[in-house]
């Protein structure tokens, strides 16, 4: 590949998850140039929250913390030139596009700017008629077809690629607000969009997915949740996000801006790098299949490090589709016990808990018992507890397709701290609650089922 | 030869997909990755896991970032919200790869050890400044 860094674009991470932090954003518009800022707000379970939080008000189902964000940066977004790309649509990108207008318009920014809205990443109103068509959306783990547990089924949406957020780039939408768009999506569409990609560019194009993968998840590739020499990492009460300085050749810088606390270096990159990694030469997205098997990073500056060589072939011909179905109920109980011998009285209370709950004639799929302190994380590798541990939590979860077992369940963990075993506290959180558990069914899709319902609109501040 | 904890030649970070969880093994020094390779392999890593992990471990190899991909099927109590686990994400198996021990060089073990540790005289308390 020509080395061609005569344009540079800045693109920037401003929400790793939803619930991420708020300040983040405001920072990357404020505090340095940048082009394009992307935020990622969805997760594997996320769709499915979503899908709950508009069964029960057809005007909710997305992000609802967004709208509120942009009306505090929109008009620095518009002075700026910053241009806005996120999947904070959920399943309601519409709706999430509506308050977004009336957002701008509080911002002050009526008739300044365009909301770019894209639909039809949501497959759950026309399921049964892609089923009837002979989509089985087998599991692609199991391998079993979607036929069994349709009934169950609360949210489907296909991973969609970069193709409309361009489009809508390209009719002039200062934020363009998705549904199930990929979240490497929203960092290489500006790319596409700005250096006239063409879908045949795969190695360009795999760059733009590894610029993706680190914008992803926030502070992760700048410093958050690092491992290396984490206690060295400066100013992390103030951490900036990081950005991406993109070339139309497909290399890029990873950065942050200057005066804000973190660290890009190259063993923190390549943390994030491997985060969720499955085969890195392999690693497939609606747009491109990228190989990181072969690309190099190499540290250029003071928290700069520059990214070439990744290699890219051509995208597969299916889509993958996330599903979230019912799978019964949930709960986690939890207590405390003290020294002396706090691990023989916490597991003594499990034995016993466990035989009441048996004597009840109560049905779990799963029981789980950990000894937060000692085997919660790492399990038996630590060995068995010393005789003098200080104190241990009791965690007991049980899962159940029978909902009365879970109810009863959360009302027997009280009881222990009377009638079991001693020096037991911790328990002023009152009852656990029983949780109904969405499950994740990932399945493929051919992409003519979806393309053709793939739209991009246009609303005006 | 001598034995080192794992956590003094390499850093990790971890994830997950479904029911699999996914560890990133990186080398401090790129003078051991080789030994890493030799060492971490799929049956050695699934050993040091026990019943942590159900199914297959698989391993990928990235010379170019001096790093191994592990992926451990199985290791999560069904993944997502159907895990019972504290750990259903698999955030922390990062580190409990690294607790492995590993015969290494006597040179390599000197230059190693207390690599991955927090120093003694390190203070929380204390803000970091760039």
């Amino acid at each position: 590949m020509t080395e061609d860094r005569s344009r540079t674009i800045r693109i920037g991470s401003g929400q790793g998850f939803w619930g991420d932090d708020l300040e983040a954003p405001v920072r990357q518009v404020h505090d340095g140039p940048l082009d394009y800022l992307m935020m990622d707000y969805l997760a594997e379970v996320t769709m499915s929250i979503m899908q709950k939080q508009r069964n029960r008000r057809p005007e909710a189902g997305f992000a609802r913390d967004f709208p509120p964000l942009m009306e505090r940066i929109f008009e620095a977004c518009v002075e700026k030139g910053v241009r806005v790309v996120t999947n904070a649509g959920g399943v309601n990108p519409e709706g999430c596009g509506a308050e977004l207008v009336e957002a701008g318009r509080a911002a002050g920014v009526s008739g300044k700017a365009r909301v770019g809205v894209v639909t039809g990443d949501g497959l759950m109103d026309r399921l049964d008629d892609l089923l009837d068509a002979g989509h089985e959306l087998r599991h692609m783990e199991t391998d079993e077809p979607l036929a069994g547990i349709r009934d169950r089924v609360q949210s489907a949406n296909a991973y969609i690629g970069a193709g409309p957020i361009v489009e809508a780039l390209q009719a002039g939408a200062d934020v363009v607000v998705t549904g199930r768009s990929t979240d490497t999506a929203l960092t290489y569409a500006p790319m596409m969009h700005e250096f006239g990609w063409s879908p045949d560019d795969h190695h360009r194009l795999a760059h733009g997915v590894v610029a993706g993968h680190i914008n992803e998840c926030g502070a992760q590739a700048s410093g958050g949740n690092a491992l290396v020499d984490w206690w060295t990492m400066p100013a992390m009460e103030r951490v900036g996000f990081p950005l991406i300085e993109a070339h139309p050749d497909g290399s890029f810088v990873v950065t942050k801006h200057e005066g804000t606390g973190g660290r890009v270096s190259r063993p923190v990159v390549t943390e994030q790098l491997l985060y969720e990694m499955g085969d890195p030469s392999d690693y497939i997205t609606p747009d491109v299949v990228a190989d990181l098997t072969a690309m190099e990073l190499e540290e250029v500056g003071p928290d700069r490090v520059r990214v070439t060589g990744v290699q890219g072939r051509p995208a597969t011909d299916s889509l993958k589709v996330s599903i979230a179905y019912s799978d019964g109920y949930k709960a986690v109980g939890t207590l405390v016990y003290a020294w002396p011998d706090a691990a023989a009285k916490a597991r003594s209370a499990e034995r016993i808990l466990r035989a009441r709950l048996d004597r009840l004639g109560l049905t779990f799929d799963e029981i789980r018992c950990e000894l937060v302190g000692w085997d919660a994380t790492h399990g038996h590798l630590p060995g068995p507890p010393p005789a003098d541990i200080p104190e241990v939590q009791l965690r007991f979860a049980v899962r159940s397709r029978d909902q009365a077992s879970v109810e009863r369940f959360t009302r027997e963990i009280a009881p222990l701290v009377l009638t079991g075993p001693p020096s037991v506290t911790g328990f002023a959180g009152g009852r656990p609650r029983a949780q109904e558990i969405m499950a994740f069914w990932p399945a493929l899709i051919r992409k003519e089922a979806v393309r053709p319902h793939l739209n991009v609109e246009i609303l005006e501040v | 030869m001598a034995t080192i904890q794992l956590v003094d030649l390499a850093h990790a970070r971890s994830g997950d997909k479904g029911d699999t969880a996914n560890v990133g093994v990186i080398a401090y020094d790129p003078r051991d990755w080789e030994l890493l390779r030799e060492t971490l392999t799929e049956e050695r890593v699934k050993a040091h896991f026990g019943e942590m992990v159900k199914g297959e471990v698989e391993r990928f190899e990235l010379p170019n970032l001096h790093a191994l991909n592990f992926l451990l099927h199985g290791a999560l109590g069904g993944g997502g919200t159907v895990s019972l686990m504290t750990d259903a994400q698999g955030k922390v198996f990062s580190t409990a790869l690294l607790r492995m021990e590993v015969e290494v060089p006597e040179k390599v073990a000197r230059r190693a050890r207390g690599r991955g540790r927090v120093p003694a005289n390190f203070d929380p308390a204390v803000p970091v400044e760039p």
